[in-house]
């Protein structure tokens, strides 16, 4: 085998219920400014999108009418990211440029089901009612907005990403794996260059619901996620993140500027059932990721749900030497999105040489003033999948 | 003894394990008999009620049930079937410990209609709203949906059952799934990362929805009646896919890994490649480019030249454009030969599998290299002149194959395409 190729991080594509671009969210944080609705969904809380203008990235209208909230947020990210790389219309680039998405599904037309559960309440089931219902009320098109590969679909019609087209579903885990095959492929050569994210729309009842079978909403009052002993939960967040991986030769070839070097990203599958899985299965991660200093820096997307953010705090306790932040307070549970969120946080606390300040009364989180030259980022899935990345300063 | 790398210095990837189930049955034997005797698995859907749906036929798998039905249990359950077949032919680790990482291919996971009135008439009254119907959802007492509904639900299952080691990977790349899921197994082998890989895909998602999407898009044929004839690839009158259920299940190894244990070569995963078409969501670029860019990649990933290849798989789905587009793009690349070339579809029998199509057809690209016998695509009578392929029309034939191409073309512009040989080139 030949030496694993260096990957660079080299664009960094972000919206949120915080706003667009680095800089918005880089002063959004070091104000600890936090968007969360309490109301819309009450009594379940949510992060917002912050209003965006999708026509920036995304300029034909007939392409947005086309998506879901969840597919536009992706495809926005998407172009702010390959221009934060500057690769965004070279065509030659994006022509054999890698895309692994991490997906979800997309919305429900909730009217619809809506009207055909009244009706089946009534005692309107005839063995024709469901079939007429749908055929006559879906709009065509929805289905494709529903569609989980079609984000990246959406991507390659609106920016022209087209070498391959990967979507990977599963969750919180989906995109801690398609880190790591970004990454591997880089490494051993099979890929130059990558485009690599998620989105999710977290202002969705359907998506309440899902969550709600599983009791996993946060519910009544907003608290920091370390904060949520009492009253566990998550906020679903909306937020679309993408980052552009490439290969250390690839990016000084065209003289692109990295924000940071992803070193590794490994990825577990605890079987929780058994206490104390995961806390063991972060530990083992963490072992395996590298040469990590006695003082850190560790970003996580803790969720605020039990038993496996107290896993994760018993995890956390092992490193008491690391600054912690978690995204969950000030973004919301994004699913998907979730690491990556964290590797872009990482990559541009590093690029501004800084961490950003804590956010979070309990005092788990410490401030840290040293330029940081190493971030673990920790993606703990709410109900499975375990995954860790490092982020390096490039020396 | 062949030499254990490829010329470009990559570990060659055998399979060593292959396990199927279609509308036409469970395990590659009956699958394979049924196949090259010509038979449909198509019928009428009985699993609920068809009023009121333009397309009323389907390729379900009827012999298979699971309690309480969803098609995503259905769809978990079809990929143990295959995937015990699979690992028992390999021989491979030992029970419930596979020494390698899954992939996936898996249709897109949400919560089902029996399960959404089911909450629904949870609420006890005749008129209601979201915030009711939130009301009733927690609490428990349907904390399984939670559960089912998890678009890692199918991987988890199948990791912990057979034990597979890591995280294991759920894909989506619509109708080109399948193979997506057995290049990811092809690239982690040659990156040297395992020695082995279980590569799944699976669809059971026949449901009132799913039939009625398709419908909406006027992708399924409407020639309900016989249901046996209604998936017609390259015919002239052909309208539409029939959708269908099934599960393929392979284990990849390095050659040298297997060698070393002892096992059984079925074939080799010669090249695989994938190029995404930008042009449409659903139609693809009018001048063929992307398809086309994907079968020579794939061709250039396992070092041969067109002249290699004598059988293609088709994705022939028989819809009008998909069958077009694929004579455009097997013309431009095989030249003259496409005309020659035997091109036959499985979908003429078994439907179309969706998320499963690209694994089972490569199986069943494995087992007409096993059998040098070509199926068939049934229900050509009337051929289309702008399609002058060979298509091995209604009838299986016995034929020297030593390299088969097997494409997969999907909505979202994807597209990838394996070749699949009987021995190391």
């Amino acid at each position: 085998m030949t030496e694993p190729k260096e990957a660079w991080i080299t664009g960094i594509g972000i919206v949120s219920s915080l706003g667009e671009g680095l800089d918005a969210h880089w002063d959004a944080l070091n104000a600890r400014r936090i968007n969360v609705d309490e109301k819309r969904f009450a009594p379940y809380i949510v992060h917002p999108l912050a209003p965006i203008s999708f026509d920036v990235q995304i300029p034909k209208k007939g392409d947005q009418r086309q998506m879901e909230g969840w597919q536009r947020i992706g495809t926005y990210a998407a172009g702010l990211a390959l221009d934060s790389a500057g690769v965004k219309g070279n065509q030659e680039i994006l022509g054999r440029m890698d895309m692994i998405v991490a997906a979800g599904g997309g919305e429900r037309d909730i009217a619809v089901d809506m009207a055909i559960l009244n009706a089946d309440a009534k005692g309107n089931s005839a063995p024709s009612f469901l079939n007429e219902r749908l055929m006559n009320d879906l709009r065509p098109t929805l289905f494709l907005a529903q569609l989980s590969n079609l984000l990246a679909g959406n991507i390659a019609i609106v920016h022209g990403v087209s070498g391959t087209s990967r979507t990977f579903m599963g969750e919180e885990a989906a995109s801690i794996d398609a880190a790591r095959i970004a990454l591997a492929r880089i490494a051993s050569g099979q890929s130059d260059i990558a485009l690599v994210g998620a989105a999710h729309n977290g202002e969705r009842p359907d998506l309440l619901v899902l969550y709600e079978f599983g009791d996993f909403n946060l519910t009544d009052k907003f608290a920091p996620v370390w904060a949520r002993d009492k009253n566990s939960g998550f906020a679903l967040g909306s937020a679309g993140v993408f980052l552009v991986v490439e290969s250390k030769e690839h990016a000084q070839a065209r003289g692109a500027k990295p924000y940071a070097k992803l070193t590794n990203v490994v990825a577990d599958l605890a079987q929780r059932k058994q206490p104390g899985a995961v806390t063991k299965s972060l530990e083992a991660l963490w072992s395996n990721l590298g040469a990590l200093t006695d003082n850190g820096n560790l970003i996580t997307g803790a969720t605020g749900v039990e038993p496996v953010t107290s896993e994760e705090k018993a995890f956390l306790k092992r490193h008491p030497g690391y600054a912690v932040r978690a995204t969950g307070t000030t973004f919301g549970h994004t699913l998907e999105t979730q690491f990556p969120l964290g590797l872009a946080l990482a990559a541009l606390s590093i690029s501004r040489g800084a961490l950003f300040p804590p956010n979070d009364p309990t005092g788990l989180e410490v401030e840290m003033s040293a330029p940081p030259t190493q971030i673990v980022v920790v993606g703990t899935g709410h109900w499975q999948g375990e995954g860790m990345a490092l982020v390096e300063a490039i020396s | 003894m062949t030499a254990p790398r490829d010329k470009f210095g990559r570990p060659i990837v055998v399979v060593t394990g292959m396990g199927v189930v279609t509308s036409l049955g469970a395990g590659k034997a009956d699958n394979w008999a049924k196949l090259t005797a010509g038979e449909s698995g198509i019928r009428t859907v009985t699993r609920f009620p068809i009023d009121g749906l333009k397309t009323t036929m389907a390729g379900t798998v009827d012999f298979v049930t699971v309690e309480p039905f969803s098609s995503t249990g259905l769809t978990e359950r079809l990929a143990d079937i295959a995937t015990e077949e699979a690992l028992e032919q390999a021989g491979i680790g030992s029970k419930g410990d596979f020494p390698g990482p899954l992939f996936l291919a898996v249709a897109p996971v949400e919560v089902e209609w029996p399960q959404r009135l089911e909450v629904g008439r949870a609420i006890g009254k005749p008129e209601f709203d979201y915030h009711d119907l939130l009301r009733v959802s927690g609490g428990g007492k349907f904390a399984q949906f939670h559960h089912r509904f998890m678009f890692g639900s199918v991987a988890s299952h199948l990791a912990e059952t057979f034990g597979t080691k890591g995280s294991p990977i759920s894909l989506s790349t619509a109708c080109a799934s399948g193979a997506t899921a057995i290049q990811l197994g092809v690239e982690a082998i040659r990156r040297g990362e395992a020695d082995a890989a279980l590569c799944v895909a699976t669809d059971g998602s026949v449901n009132p929805e799913a039939l009625v999407r398709f419908s909406l898009l006027s992708a399924l044929s409407t020639q309900n009646d016989p249901p046996q004839t209604a998936s017609k690839p390259f015919s002239k009158n052909r309208d539409g896919f029939v959708m269908a259920e099934g599960a393929g299940a392979l284990v990849l190894e390095s050659y040298e890994a297997a060698i070393a244990r002892g096992a059984p070569i079925l074939g080799v995963v010669a090249g695989c490649g994938e190029l995404t078409d930008s042009f449409h969501r659903t139609r693809s670029s009018p001048d063929g480019k992307p398809i086309i860019g994907c079968v020579r990649k794939t061709l250039a990933d396992a070092g041969m030249t067109s002249e290699q290849v004598d059988y293609i798989n088709a994705h022939g789905t028989a819809t009008p454009e998909n069958d077009k587009m694929e004579y455009l793009a097997i013309s431009t690349v095989f030249g003259e030969r496409a005309t020659q070339i035997p091109v036959s579809s499985n979908k003429s029998m078994v439907g179309h599998t969706i998320s499963a199509a690209g694994a089972v057809e490569a199986i069943f690209s494995l087992l007409t290299l096993e059998h040098q016998r070509i199926p068939p695509t049934i229900n050509y009578d009337v051929p289309d002149p702008a399609i002058p392929f060979d298509v091995v029309p209604n009838k299986a034939r016995d034929a020297r194959v030593t390299a088969v191409m097997s494409n997969s073309f999907g909505f979202g512009g994807q597209n990838a395409s394996l070749v699949l040989t009987r021995e190391p080139i």
